[in-house]
C-alpha cells in the first residue's frame, strides 16, 4: 500500500469539506484490497465510520430509508427492512461472506458501482433514490457504466430511498471463489409496472431487461419468461463464464426471482 | 503517523503508527499477538478473522487506524488462564485442524457464529456460515464437528449461569 494520510470524519459537512483530491472510506471492503494490490493510492483518506448521521434505518409505511454506512449484515437482519421489503434484506444477506458483510456497506457498495455488485440491481429495479450531501439521484440516472456513477469528485452518498414494492426478489448464481455476482437478476412489481434489473452480466454493469419487463408485466409469473432469452449481445465473458452462458443465466435467475417475488 | 486507542482482550493500547497499518499488522506486529494469522492477505481466508467490537471482521481487511474506539478480541483473548474457551476444547476434542493455520479465524468465527444464531447449530448451519474461512487442508469435516460440539458447550455454560 502507497502510504496515505487519514481523516476520521465527524459528520457529512466535515467530510465532504476534507476530502479534497482524497477518497472516502466505507467499509473498506473493496477499497483496501484495491490499495493493497497498489490499484488504486489515494494520498489522503475520509474516514466515514464514525459519521453517526451515515448511520440508521427507517421507514414511513410507503418509502425505506437505509443511510449509506449501514452494514449489510444490518440491512439483512433489520426488522424495517423484512417487513417493508423482505427481499432486500434476502439480496444483503448473500452479499459475500458473513466477516464480509459485518464490514461492507450499501454506500460503499453503490458508489463503487462494481458490475459485479448486488445492490445495483436492487436500487435499479425498485427505483431507488440516491440520497447525496447536495441533491437526489434517481437510480435510472446515477449508474452509468463500469464503476461508473453520476456522482461528482467529492460527493457523497448519504441515504438511500427504496419505495414498497408489491412484490420484490433477487436470484443470483454466484461465483464460488469469489461469492460474487456471476449474474443476479432483480424483479420488481408494483402495480402494473415491472422493473427487472440485471447485475454481473453487462459489460456496460447494471442494465435492464425490458424484454421480461414487458412479459411479466402482463403475466407476474416464471412461465411467463418461458422461451425468453436474452441477448448475449453486449455480455461480458470471461474464464467463468462466456457471454452466452451468461445469457442462459439471465433468464434462469429472472425466473427465480419472479417465482420467488 | 496516527495516534490509535483500543481496547484488545481487555487491556486499553494507544500507539502512534502509520495509518497504512492495517488491523492484522497492528495485532501481530505492534502487540505480538501472533496469534491471529495472515493467510491470503485478499479478504478470503479468514486466517486473520478477530472480533470488533463483537462481530468477526477480516483484520487483513481493517485499517487499525478505523478501529480506533473498538473493542477487539483475538483468538487469544478467548480463553480464561490455563482454561480454555469451550469453543478451543471442541476444536481439541475433535481434532478440527490439521496444519492449524486456519484454526484461530476458524475459533472466532464458529464464536461469532454462535453469537448470531445460537447454540443449536445444524450441519447445513455451520457450513454455510464458514463461507468466509477456507482450510487448505480441506480438513472441513472435523472442523463443523467442532463447532457443532462447541456451540452446544457454550449453551451449556450460559444456561449454568443463567
Amino acid at each position: 500500500m502507497y502510504s496515505f494520510t487519514h481523516h476520521a470524519a465527524s459528520s457529512v459537512a466535515d467530510a465532504v469539506k476534507s476530502v479534497g483530491e482524497g477518497k472516502y472510506l466505507a467499509g473498506g471492503h473493496t477499497l483496501i484490497p484495491t490499495m493493497k494490490q497498489r490499484l488504486a493510492q489515494p494520498g489522503h483518506l475520509v474516514d466515514l465510520n464514525k459519521v453517526a448521521e451515515l448511520k440508521g434505518i427507517s421507514d414511513n409505511g410507503s418509502v425505506l430509508t437505509i443511510k449509506a454506512m449501514s452494514r449489510h449484515a444490518e440491512v439483512a437482519s433489520s426488522d424495517v427492512v423484512k417487513k417493508a421489503i423482505p427481499g432486500l434484506a434476502a439480496l444483503a444477506g448473500g452479499i459475500g461472506d458473513p466477516q464480509v458483510r459485518h464490514r461492507g456497506t450499501i454506500g460503499g457498495s453503490v458508489a463503487n458501482n462494481d458490475p459485479v455488485a448486488d445492490y445495483p440491481a436492487a436500487c435499479l429495479a425498485l427505483g431507488a433514490t440516491i440520497v447525496t450531501d447536495r441533491r437526489r439521484i434517481k437510480a435510472d440516472d446515477f449508474f452509468q457504466g463500469l464503476f461508473t456513477t453520476a456522482l461528482e469528485d467529492n460527493e457523497l452518498i448519504t441515504a438511500f430511498e427504496f419505495p414498497h414494492a408489491d412484490k420484490f426478489a433477487y436470484a443470483k448464481f454466484r461465483n464460488p471463489a469469489s461469492l460474487y455476482a456471476l449474474v443476479g437478476v432483480a424483479v420488481a412489481k408494483r402495480g402494473s409496472d415491472v422493473r427487472v434489473a440485471v447485475t454481473g452480466a453487462g459489460s456496460d454493469g447494471v442494465f435492464r431487461w425490458t424484454d421480461a419487463e414487458a412479459k411479466l408485466a402482463s403475466n407476474f409469473s416464471a412461465s411467463a419468461l418461458d422461451g425468453l432469452k436474452a441477448s448475449a449481445s453486449g455480455l461480458n465473458g470471461d474464464i467463468h463464464g462466456s457471454a452466452e452462458y451468461r445469457a442462459h443465466l439471465i433468464g434462469v435467475m429472472a425466473k427465480r426471482a419472479a417465482a420467488a417475488a | 503517523m496516527a495516534k490509535v486507542s483500543m481496547t484488545v482482550n481487555g487491556k486499553p493500547v494507544t500507539a502512534d503508527i502509520d495509518p497504512r497499518t492495517l488491523l492484522v499488522q497492528f495485532i501481530r506486529e505492534h502487540l505480538h499477538l501472533t496469534g491471529t494469522h495472515v493467510g491470503c492477505d485478499t479478504s478470503q481466508c479468514g486466517a486473520c478473522t478477530v472480533h470488533m467490537d463483537g462481530v468477526a471482521v477480516k483484520s487483513c481487511t481493517t485499517l487499525a487506524v478505523t478501529a480506533d474506539g473498538a473493542n477487539i478480541t483475538t483468538i487469544e483473548g478467548l480463553a480464561h488462564g490455563a482454561q480454555l474457551h469451550p469453543m478451543q476444547e471442541a476444536f481439541r476434542e475433535n481434532h478440527g485442524l490439521q496444519c492449524g493455520f486456519c484454526t484461530p479465524g476458524m475459533i472466532m468465527s464458529a464464536v461469532d457464529i454462535v453469537n448470531r444464531k445460537g447454540a443449536n447449530l445444524d450441519e447445513h448451519t455451520i457450513r454455510h456460515e464458514l463461507e468466509g474461512n477456507i482450510c487448505r487442508c480441506t480438513g472441513y469435516h472435523n472442523i463443523v464437528k467442532a463447532i457443532g460440539d462447541g456451540a452446544r458447550a457454550m449453551g451449556a455454560q450460559k444456561h449454568a449461569a443463567e
